[in-house]
């Protein structure tokens, strides 16, 4: 069945066919939304997790290049609630004229359901996203991770398994030492993607340095720490000298990494953290390895 | 003859670090515009998914993106392996005023 009216709809081949949008339609057709509502239309929308194609009269607002398509508008004619084009994506069509933002974001909601597309999840996109301007394949990164979000790729560091990476926690990417790690989403620059300056740089490579006194091996140390708190004995215990300097300095570290507590508590058991350390390191040292021959 | 100007603007809706009242304040100026334009609720989001929408979005001609830091938005369009043209505009939320954006925003192409 051919669609009646004039939508953005040249199609690439499919790539996914969970893709949903919704087009706010003032083309042929339909009456212009009142401009108050169609913003009130288009916030709530996206509030909902909904991406949004908002078509003027005459304009097109880019191509759905698989799924499903609701096309919202104040339809003049009478339009079909579902139709398919000839490159199997499918359309449906509401008319939203007298409805409020929140009656026509139901509408969507339930084609949504309709077409067998899931909600999206709630999840904070936190992951690494890496700055190939800035990375030098050093495989630090590789190397720190306890929780697989790096791996290799034809000798080049990528990020693999963003879905692992622990929300909040930017700690790969102060250990990198080029700050060519963002978290698009973190609260300061320049791992937010800010401009990096030569201080950043600086301060960057002087975390390496805290690292490496460490032995390398941070996540164990900072477990350390963690349970070393939790200790009602700690006190008389690290009468040590040393040990208490150690710990003051993890504190520090702990602090400057900016790990959230909930990372602390998610870790391994010490076993599990040496084994999925040394695990990380092999794979960083293969991967080194791999890139000089 | 000039390209056609593509307006994408994200919304950020899965953190707080893009002032609500900046945001809010552009979608509304687009939405009271004539310009057609594409609305995400949050490219990190998409990025993350690989949706594959992101390289029809960044597909030629003169584009221009709402969000936050340029780099940022490079590297999670380069994470699902695509390139932004050069020419590709990214527009501050995070930084900039409504007033800045907007105006850069629906700035007809050169
Ligand atoms: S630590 Fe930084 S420079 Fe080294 S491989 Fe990872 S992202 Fe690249
Ligand atoms: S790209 Fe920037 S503005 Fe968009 S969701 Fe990510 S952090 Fe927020």
């Amino acid at each position: 069945m051919s669609i009646p009216l004039p939508l953005p709809l040249s199609a690439p081949p499919p790539a996914s066919a969970a893709a949903f949008r919704v087009a706010v339609y003032e083309g042929t057709g339909a009456n212009p939304f009142p401009p108050g509502e169609r913003t009130a239309l288009v916030t709530a929308l996206l509030a909902k997790g909904l991406s949004v194609s908002v078509i003027r009269p005459g304009g097109s607002a880019g191509n759905l290049v698989a799924g499903s398509l609701l096309v919202l508008g104040h339809f003049t004619d009478e339009q079909p609630d579902h139709a398919a084009t000839d490159s199997g994506v499918s359309v449906y069509f509401r008319n939203v004229a007298g409805k409020s933002a929140a009656e026509a974001v139901e509408l969507a909601v339930q084609v949504r359901a309709a077409a067998n597309i899931p909600e999206p999840a709630k999840w904070k996109p936190w992951f690494p996203v890496i700055d190939y301007d800035r990375c030098t394949n050093c495989m630090q990164c590789l190397s720190f991770c306890l929780f697989d979000v790096y791996g290799v790729n034809e000798g080049k560091i990528q990020v693999q398994n963003n879905n692992k990476c622990k929300t909040d926690c930017p700690a790969c990417s102060r250990v990198c030492p080029e700050v060519a790690i963002l978290f698009p989403k973190y609260r300061h620059g320049p791992i937010n993607g800010d401009v990096v300056s030569a201080d950043d740089v600086r301060r960057e490579s002087m975390k390496v340095d805290i690292s490496s006194l460490l032995g390398g091996d941070i996540y164990a140390a900072l477990r350390d720490r963690n349970a070393k708190f939790k200790s009602r004995f700690s006190k008389e215990r690290d009468s040590d000298k040393a040990l208490e300097e150690r710990q003051k300095c993890l504190v520090k570290l702990g602090e400057k990494l900016d790990i959230p507590p909930e990372v602390f508590a998610s870790l391994p058991s010490p076993d599990e953290i040496q084994r999925k350390a040394a695990e990380a390191n092999a794979k960083a040292q293969a991967a080194l390895e791999a890139n000089k021959s | 003859m000039t390209k056609p100007l593509r307006v994408l603007y994200c919304h950020c809706t899965y953190a707080n670090v893009v002032p609500k009242a900046t945001k809010e304040e552009v979608l509304r100026r687009l939405t009271e515009s004539d310009v057609p334009f594409d609305a995400v609720p949050d490219l990190c989001e998409m990025s993350a998914k690989k949706d594959p929408a992101l390289a029809d979005l960044a597909a030629d001609g003169c584009l221009k993106i709402a969000a936050c830091y340029p780099r940022a938005v490079k590297w999670l369009f380069h994470a699902v392996g695509v390139k932004l043209p050069d020419t590709a505009e990214v527009l501050n939320m995070r930084t900039d005023t409504a007033d800045a954006v907007a105006a850069k925003l629906l700035e007809p192409p050169a």
